[in-house]
């Protein structure tokens, strides 16, 4: 599903990551940690494109993305549902034209959003919200709507980029069932995170990255070590 | 592509309303420039339209008859006159014509004119120049003819009205040019600002995997819609000053410089197409200029 292949990326002279290779299978559930500069946000920025590798290869649903052209980039985003720490919705836009923004994107009819937003929503439990704006919203209210935009268009993968590193204990928690019920649907999930709790009590996968390097790859690991 | 443009609208209709504040600063930054553009335009126009038609004056030579001198004999000076190659055309002018005309000039001034007991104009000749150059030539050519009173040509205005109007079309020109690069200065400014503002969503729009069209359009057509609201602003703004311009002062411009104001209905028609061409490209420009650097980033 996600593979890298000896991939380096240098920033000038700081290494961002050193000759990694991981092999995410289809249905995986990867927890991704490290220290503040490991090289987290370095790897899922080069699956996004958003920064081109020094060397090695990285394949992407069995596509090698290695070398892509511009043009070819939101075709790749659209093939991952992405969900942010700090949610990144569009702020004048409603929850369901939050939701249907992503579907457009993809040029679904109308009459596709209308059926299938509603059950996202709902699968969210946040389908009494579709009228209101982002700001409306408690922060674990806003992360259901990022997560049901991510999972609209029903993608292989979902990256999570800390997705519970604004949400009290509780909330993150209700989230992390939701993404957890998520992956026993199918869809392969790879989530940085620094909440050990989380991390140790899913007991699911870890890959643990050090100033760039792949330090550990287990499976039923745990977090690991102390922030 | 019928889908795409439908969706761009109603989207940037929406979003409009939606960022009322930011609308509003663009809107009233684009409002302002067109406003003084139009203002200008007006006087530009008023000015030339004004010269114009004093140069016309000047272009000629009035040669007035003596009141023996009959209709007979002025039709002899007229062919003599003819017959010269620097003279493209001579026209009589009964005093009743003059008088008409005098009347026609003054507008709704004109029974002003009526308490004169009897026509005090002359029976004259308009001799129309071929180029102004032959104009002192001809000026005693005509003095010398037998039956003519006086002799008007106005050779040292011609020459003054002929710098001037020069020189006020030019700097109008300039200052015109000038109008527009400080408008495109000031509405780019102003979007840059409203984009710095929609940069979060506009990366947050590549995330969901947005092409660059496909964020382009509505904003392009967002910028557009600005720049139409704009134009129906200051249109409006711009006839209401207008229209209250000439009824406060076309009876003193009449008065100083026998001249009446370009109706106001004309000069409407021939803003309104060049204010939404230029309202709506303002805002098209403005909004591909702030977009271009956070969607290449």
């Amino acid at each position: 599903m996600i593979r890298f292949e000896g991939v380096t990326k240098m920033y000038g002279s700081n290494v961002g990551l050193l000759n990694a290779t991981i092999r995410i299978e289809k249905g995986d559930f990867v927890f991704l940690v490290g220290p503040s500069g490991a090289g987290k946000s370095t790897l899922i920025k080069l699956i996004l494109k958003e920064i081109e590798p020094d060397e090695g290869e990285i394949f992407v649903n069995g596509k090698n993305i290695t070398y892509l052209a511009n043009r070819e980039i939101p075709a790749l985003r659209r093939s991952i549902g992405m969900v942010f720490q700090d949610f990144r919705l569009l702020p004048h836009k409603t929850v369901y034209e939050n939701v249907a923004f992503a579907m457009e994107v993809v040029h679904s009819t109308q009459r596709a959003m209308r059926r299938q937003i509603p059950q996202v929503l709902s699968i969210m439990g946040i389908s009494d919200k579709a009228d209101k704006f982002p700001a409306e919203l408690s922060a674990g209210e806003q992360q259901r709507v990022a997560i049901a935009r991510a999972l609209i268009n029903n993608p292989m993968v979902l990256i999570a980029d800390e997705p519970t590193g604004n949400l009290d204990p509780d909330t993150a928690w209700e989230i992390m069932k939701l993404i957890n019920q998520i992956n026993r649907r199918g869809t392969t999930v790879l989530m940085v995170t620094h909440a050990k709790d989380i991390v140790d009590r899913m007991s699911k996968r870890v890959v643990a990255i050090d100033k760039g390097r792949i330090v550990r790859d287990a499976w039923g690991g745990e977090y690991g070590y102390d922030d | 592509m019928i889908r795409g443009l439908k969706y761009a609208l109603t989207q940037a209709f929406i979003q409009v309303f939606r960022n009322k504040g930011m609308s509003l600063a663009s809107i009233f930054s684009i409002t302002a420039m067109l406003l003084i553009l139009g203002l200008f335009f007006f006087v530009t126009v008023n000015i030339n339209i004004a010269t114009e038609s004093a140069k016309q004056q000047f272009n000629t030579i009035e040669v007035y008859l003596l009141d023996e001198t009959s209709k007979e004999d002025a039709d002899i000076i007229t062919q003599s006159l003819l017959s010269m190659d620097e003279i493209a055309g001579v026209t009589y002018v009964s005093k009743e014509e003059a008088m008409e005309h005098f009347k026609d000039r003054w507008g709704d001034k004109a029974y002003l004119l009526d308490g004169l007991a009897e026509n005090p104009l002359p029976n004259s000749l308009r001799v129309e120049l071929v180029s102004l150059e032959d104009g002192q030539l001809i000026y005693e050519a005509c003095r010398n003819l037998i039956g003519v009173e006086d002799v008007r040509y106005y050779q040292e205005e011609v020459k003054k009205i002929l710098t001037i109007t020069d020189f006020i079309q030019q700097g109008a020109l300039i200052i015109i040019l000038f109008l527009i690069i400080v408008s495109v200065i000031v509405v780019s400014n102003t979007v840059k600002l409203t984009v710095m503002a929609r940069q979060r969503e506009i990366m947050i729009m590549k995330y969901v995997g947005a092409t660059n069209w496909f964020i382009r359009g509505p904003l392009l057509a967002e910028g557009m819609m600005i720049g139409c609201i704009s134009a129906g602003i200051s249109l409006g703004l711009v006839w209401m000053i207008y229209f209250r311009i000439v009824e406060l002062f076309s009876t003193q411009a009449l008065l100083l410089f026998s001249t009446s104001f370009v109706e106001v209905g004309f000069m409407m028609r021939n803003l309104i197409w060049i204010f939404i061409a230029l309202g709506m490209s303002i805002g098209a420009f403005g909004s591909i200029l702030s977009m271009r650097r956070f969607l290449n980033a």
